[in-house]
């Protein structure tokens, strides 16, 4: 049963906008290409959660204006929260709603040809590099309506290329600010790792405004090459009314390794798939993700790791509190392919429950077509335990406090885990706002 | 001030609404050790776990009070504030939350808003107690009792006791598990605790412990009661002739399972 998807936008429109940007005409063609499949393409099919109502599609503004920021000492207080203000070499790019406004990268790393730009500038000056990796090693556009969608329409995002042989030790960091209630978010994040190289990427959703029915389509493409190393780690954190999807994928080649760790703070509905290929031998992939659902927001989180490669190892922890009458559903997928022998897959998924209301669903997956391999998985839905609140009160620390130290341990794991001592302590604050 | 005074009169507790305590009376001042020997199963760790005021355990009558006032009304992080510590038989494990942070939290919810103890001051103090109970100074940034062995989680419990300088403190089976160089350390702690102000009540089934901490009265529980009280020599009879003997001469029969048809 597929339904008919009415686009707001036709061709024509979508041709204008690659013309307003001046695209090259091959990242015009995807647009239309993406955009004819789009409707012979299925909607995707998260496990456990009925997505047929929820509006991706339907919105009235494709871009909106906002003024960029012109120096690091004049941004929004909530803003300076983020980011370490005194770093002489910060590597920041920050977007407001679809406009580039503020980029800085160290002199040194542009020496070395790290590239770090907005996606629609990068695909003007550096079209080689982001033809060779935009949607055609771990994202294919026509995968299903949503990756459609996004590649027909995409209008923000940003471009990270590290080459061979560069180990950058500091931080790269985006923060996209969504501050107009009426922008819609066709966000793409590429990130190129080459041969020998390693890079820590970092990057806030934050929207300022309390409620909005703005739509977020948001793809991430990790690519790393032999013996790469991509440490990404994410807070979301999307106003209310907004329907999210976000597809965070990663590619790993021979010996590589991708770690996410992923806050997703999301106060609308959510959708949320984070796939990893482990594609060459020897490669590694890591997952660590928390969540916190509250209101009656319903969020679906899919966390797959794949493994190609021979020797490969993959490892998944999810820890989700849900409070109120909201929903959490963790589908938890180790998928080890034929040939893929002495692999290792792992994973945990927890779901902590604050009240009677409120579901949790943790789903354990292991799709093995080997023999030669390892295996393993945990997963729980299950209450604070009123032993250790005992515990913890008999120390003279209130129930509410009790209460606070259990489920902030309960995140701690993923939480520890943010590589940038601001990012991580936002992600806190998030969390302390959300379980009160 | 003088120490405080915890007082226990006929106390009947249930546990899924079977009666475990059948009628409990004993006093604890400050400046009083006091020890709770028994066999197995006899009530002793229901009687602590009563006083702290953990959610299984059901007073049906009696009262616990502390300086006059009613503990069984308090909560129990207000019996905590209210000067009283059980170092646990088996303490919980609490993932993610480091012992500094927990301990952190405990004193500052004694101190209350306004009042919060300096970090340095802490550190300082924190470190000093653990040197004291030759702890390795990691188990700070550890998480509470996470992968503790038996041992550590003793000297951990009694590192909390220090930190908490609490009125009354209850220490059920602190020797258990410990290995002998532990068991003196341990002991260390609650004899530099020894004062007017502190009072304390150890449940232990071994004389080894009250060699090193000489209490002042020693209790004999069985079948939910206080059976008997003495002096230090009271211990060491029963370490030398085990309870059979004391069961015969204040004419105790075990209970059957008749008797709870
Ligand atoms: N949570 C519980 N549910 C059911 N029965 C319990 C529970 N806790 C204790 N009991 C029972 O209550 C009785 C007294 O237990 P308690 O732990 O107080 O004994 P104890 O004197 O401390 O023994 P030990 O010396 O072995 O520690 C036992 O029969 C025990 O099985
Ligand atoms: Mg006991």
């Amino acid at each position: 049963m597929t339904t008919e998807t009415k686009l707001p936008f036709d061709k024509g429109f979508v041709s204008s906008i690659a013309k307003q940007n001046s695209e090259p005409a091959w990242f015009e063609e995807l647009r239309l290409k993406a955009l004819e499949q789009l409707n012979i393409l299925p909607m995707p099919r998260p496990d456990k959660t009925k997505i047929d109502k929820w509006n991706f599609t339907q919105f009235d503004q494709h871009t909106v204006k906002s003024e960029s920021f012109s120096s690091i000492e004049g941004l929004p207080e909530n803003l300076k929260a983020l980011i370490d203000v005194n770093a002489a070499n910060a590597n920041l790019y920050i977007q407001r709603n679809q406009t580039p406004a503020f980029l800085s990268l160290s002199e040194d790393l542009k020496a070395k040809g790290v590239i770090f730009t907005d996606l629609l500038t990068a695909v003007k000056e550096h079209g080689d590099l982001v033809k060779k990796y935009y949607m055609t090693q771990a994202i294919n556009a026509d995968e299903h309506r949503l990756t459609a969608l996004h590649a027909a329409l995409v209008n923000g995002g940003v471009f990270l290329y590290v080459p061979k042989n560069v180990e950058i030790t500091e931080p790269i960091q985006s923060v996209f600010l969504h501050d107009d209630a009426n922008a819609n978010l066709f966000n793409h994040v590429l990130v190129v790792a080459e041969d020998n190289s390693s890079v820590v990427y970092v990057e806030n959703y934050i929207s300022t405004v309390e409620e909005s029915a703005g739509l977020v389509n948001i793809l991430t493409e990790a690519i790393a090459n032999t013996n790469a190393r991509i440490q990404y780690g994410a807070v979301d954190h999307l106003a209310k009314g907004m329907t999210t999807y976000v597809n965070r994928r990663g590619a790993a080649g021979r010996d590589a390794r991708i770690e996410w760790a992923l806050g997703l703070m999301n106060e609308g509905d959510t959708i949320s798939d984070n796939t990893t290929n482990l594609l060459g031998d020897g490669s590694y992939g890591d997952t660590k993700t928390v969540t916190v659902g509250r209101g009656d927001q319903t969020q679906n989180f899919t966390t797959k790791v794949v493994h190609f490669g021979r020797n490969t190892q993959g490892n998944i922890l999810n820890h989700g509190v849900v409070k109120d009458s909201a929903t959490i559903i963790f589908n938890g997928i180790g998928k080890i392919e034929h040939g893929a022998s002495k692999s290792d897959s792992e994973q945990t998924s927890r779901v902590l429950m604050l009240s009677e209301k409120a579901r949790g669903d943790a789903n354990p997956g292991l799709l093995i077509d080997e023999d030669d391999v390892m295996a393993g998985h945990a997963a729980s839905v299950g209450r604070v335990d009123p032993v250790q609140l005992y515990y913890l009160m008999s120390r003279g620390v209130p129930k509410v406090e009790a209460e606070r130290l259990v489920i902030h341990g309960f995140l701690a794991p993923v939480v520890n885990e943010l590589p940038i001592e601001k990012v991580k302590e936002q992600l806190v604050e998030v969390i302390e706002r959300k379980v009160r | 001030m003088a120490g405080s005074t915890l007082t226990i009169k006929d106390l009947h507790v249930a546990i899924d609404g079977k009666e475990i305590l059948k009628g409990v009376n004993l006093e604890i001042k400050g400046g009083e050790i006091h020890a709770i020997m028994g066999p197995n199963g006899t009530g002793k760790s229901t009687l602590s776990s009563a006083i702290m005021g953990h959610p299984k355990y059901e007073v049906t009558s009696g009262s616990i009070t502390l300086d006059g006032q009613n503990v069984l009304e308090m909560e129990v992080d207000e019996r905590a504030r209210a000067g009283l510590f059980l170092a646990m038989q088996y303490p919980s494990e609490i993932s993610g939350v480091t012992n500094a942070d927990f301990l952190r939290s405990a004193i500052n919810a004694r101190r209350g808003e306004g009042n919060e103890v300096s970090l340095m001051k802490f550190i300082r103090q924190m470190d000093k107690q653990m040197e004291f109970l030759e702890m390795d100074l990691d188990m700070a940034q550890r998480y509470l009792n996470e992968g503790f062995s038996g041992g550590e989680k003793k000297r951990n419990e009694i590192l909390q006791l220090m930190m908490l300088e609490p009125k009354i403190a209850i220490l059920d089976e602190i020797d258990s598990g410990l290995d002998i160089d532990a068991l003196k350390v341990v002991s260390k702690g609650v004899n530099q605790m020894r004062g007017e102000d502190f009072g304390c009540l150890i449940i232990t089934h071994y004389q080894r412990l009250l060699n090193y901490i000489t209490p002042d009265h020693v209790h004999v529980m069985m079948q939910g009661r206080i059976v008997t009280s003495g002096g230090p020599e009271l211990a060491q009879r029963l370490e030398a002739e085990g309870y059979e003997g004391l069961k015969k001469e204040l004419g105790i029969e075990d209970e059957t399972v008749e008797q709870e048809a």
